[in-house]
């Protein structure tokens, strides 16, 4: 039946793939914070036990145990013990099956931290800054450094003796460290831009005139910080690309032929740029790590705030829901550069309709 | 010879090289020609740099030169073992699925897509996370050389698929040469400058890597690094206090070093790729 909607068969393939890796990210998730000394319950009761005499400390880490699922609970939702009295631990298998229930469910369990608050709560504030920050800084730094990079092949002369070593500078720059000297340069020097948070003080996170205002002023300088960089990286590949394809046989036969040069342009930025798109997508994780220690140098309030508070305070489950969230959010971006890529890339779509 | 004179010919390699060993020689012979001292307190926390202390001092009040020095040497060291451990792990895996083909070929090739896809700081956060004691430079040096091969394998794996089928692998099975030994003599010698160029780049990941996870807190607790630094810099309040010696030396070190490997890495491509050339 699939046969007769090839598009549709190709998204349902790249579909299965990437949920087959959301199940590798979420293992990767459970058992890596588990294979070392660190654990969360100690760690809890490292802060809680101050004060407590030892049967209340015990009672205390019973309930912890219980909340991270760590011992077996009977019917009465009471702790089990065995004959020393010491609670029944889980295994790790259930706990695992438990966890990925949990995960396909949205829930990430509680924050240590911020005790009462669940981690998909503290996520679910700091999600937004994240993406509005990568987002248009990552798709509009794709599109500007691929014009730039083209223009730079074709043109070759002044303009490409002026962009490539700024290009190539730009994209060898870490994201950080550009981000510590805007940082330092335009808001402490000059005082031009506030240098840390993401929106005034006292202010509510509403959708007020005076609110986005205020967000946006905050916003130039994480943008510019890797919004330059994607910006030189992407140029680079895009003109050694074209300088690529401005050899090849068809563009020297286009030109025997007389074919206008803007005609020429446009194939040769057609298939430059579908090699750019997919390596867009392997950049991706690059980028939106590089962007989330942007975030810690200006404090902006999104996930890598979020990852950096919770690593300070031993706070697992809202390390492990951080990770797991940026790596989900990396995979949807990758599987819609997959989808697109399926869509222009005539190789894919022709063997799309053959009904390979 | 002939090579070697070529790249002597581009400027970015030179610019490259002068950049790379200036630091290198800096980070080997540095604490041999002057004092290294990253224990005592010379000075007031921040104090502004002057003749004695060139740099001036850190938030504790240590001289930031010697500090410098030994961040150097770890971030240098970071570097080469998380870029061979990377190279090591992403050539075999390439060399071994490109030429084996079939079903173990596509198995290491899911694996590595994987892997691509998962950012790999993520697994550097998850794995350095999880170990709260003894997370020294050496450890945290192999963890990123595990975490960063994935696009060395799938790199090397595509250069060696096209070559499996010249004659010279066929004869050399012929005479019964094993899978090992024709990927190690047979098809490897053919990729070294391919695998070179894949290990310099592998360094420069890995002290980025090094830098992005100390600034994150989860650094090495026994050494001082570049990141380390930086990481100290940031907590401590630097750039609000202006006190730019504390930082700005340590993100231009970084930038020198990562941007001299790029160019190296970009005149190397054009000298053993004649297409890229004019």
């Amino acid at each position: 039946m699939l046969k007769n909607y090839p598009a549709l068969k190709h998204i349902l393939g790249r579909a299965g793939w990437y949920f087959v890796t959301f199940l590798v990210a979420v293992t990767i998730n459970f058992f890596l914070p588990r294979l070392g000394d660190a654990n969360p319950v100690n760690a809890m009761m490292a802060k809680a036990s101050a004060g407590l005499d030892s049967a209340s400390a015990k009672e205390k880490e019973e309930q912890y145990l219980k909340e991270f699922g760590l011992v077996q609970v009977d019917d009465q939702g009471k702790v089990e013990h065995d004959a020393q009295g010491r609670p029944v631990r889980t295994s790790l298998a259930s706990q695992f099956f438990k966890y990925v229930g949990m995960s396909l469910r949205g829930d990430l369990g509680g924050s240590i931290l911020q005790h009462p608050k669940r981690v998909s709560e503290i996520i679910k504030t700091a999600l937004p800054w994240t993406l509005t920050l990568q987002l248009p800084t990552i798709i509009f730094g794709w599109f500007i450094g691929n014009i730039l990079g083209a223009l730079a092949a074709y043109k070759r002369g002044a303009f490409d003796k002026l962009m490539y070593p700024l290009a190539l500078l730009a994209s060898a720059i870490p994201a950080f460290c550009f981000g510590i000297l805007l940082k330092y340069v335009l808001s402490i020097r000059l005082e031009w831009f506030p240098a840390a948070g993401g929106y005034d003080d006292g202010m509510m996170q509403e959708l007020s005139r005076a609110f986005v205002a205020s967000a946006s002023y905050y916003y130039i300088l994480p943008f510019f910080s890797v919004f330059l960089i994607v910006v030189g990286g992407q140029a680079i590949g895009m003109r050694s690309m074209c300088i690529y394809e401005l050899g090849t046989d068809y563009v020297k036969y286009a030109k025997l032929l007389g074919v206008k040069e803007n005609k020429i342009l446009y194939y040769m930025f057609r298939n430059a740029m579908l090699p750019q798109l997919t390596g867009l997508a392997l950049a991706l994780g690059t980028m939106v790590g590089g962007a989330l220690i942007t975030e810690i140098i200006f404090s902006y309030p999104g996930l890598g705030m979020a990852i950096l508070t919770a690593i300070e305070g031993n706070d697992y489950p809202l390390i492990t829901g951080c990770t797991l969230l940026i790596t989900i959010c990396v995979l949807a971006a990758n599987f819609s550069v997959d989808i697109l890529v399926g869509f222009l890339d005539p190789r894919i779509r022709a063997a799309q309709q053959t009904g390979k | 010879m002939k090579l070697f004179k070529n790249l002597l010919k581009s400027p970015s390699f030179v610019l490259g090289m002068v950049l790379f060993l200036g630091t290198l020689l800096v980070a080997l012979f540095g604490p041999l020609v002057m004092h290294v001292d990253t224990a005592n307190r010379v000075g007031l926390a921040y104090a502004a740099p002057s003749a004695d202390h060139w740099l001036g001092t850190d938030h504790l009040g240590i001289d930031m030169v010697s500090r410098l020095v030994r961040g150097l040497r770890s971030s240098l060291y970071v570097g080469f073992l998380a870029g061979t451990v990377a190279t090591v792990v992403g050539t075999l895996i390439g060399l071994y699925g490109g030429y084996k083909g079939g079903l173990i070929d596509d198995l290491l090739t899911v694996g590595t897509n994987l892997f691509l896809v998962i950012p790999s700081l993520i697994v550097l956060i998850l794995l350095s996370s999880s170990i709260e004691n003894g997370r020294s430079l050496t450890l945290i040096a192999l963890i990123i050389g595990c975490t960063t091969w994935t696009w060395s394998a799938r790199a090397v794996r595509a250069q060696s698929s096209s070559l499996r089928g010249r004659d010279h692998v066929a004869l050399a099975r012929i005479n019964g040469y094993g899978t090992l030994g024709i990927v190690l003599l047979h098809i490897m010698p053919y990729l070294l400058s391919y695998i070179f160029m894949v290990f310099i780049l592998q360094t420069a990941t890995g002290i980025l890597s090094e830098a992005s996870i100390s600034m994150l807190g989860l650094g090495p607790y026994d050494s001082i690094s570049l990141g380390n630094i930086l990481n100290d810099a940031i907590k401590n309040e630097a750039l609000t206090d202006g006190a730019w010696w504390a930082f700005m030396p340590a993100v231009v070190l970084i930038t020198v070093i990562v941007f001299a490997l790029y160019i190296i890495n970009t005149s190397l491509e054009g000298v053993f790729n004649p297409r890229l050339r004019k």
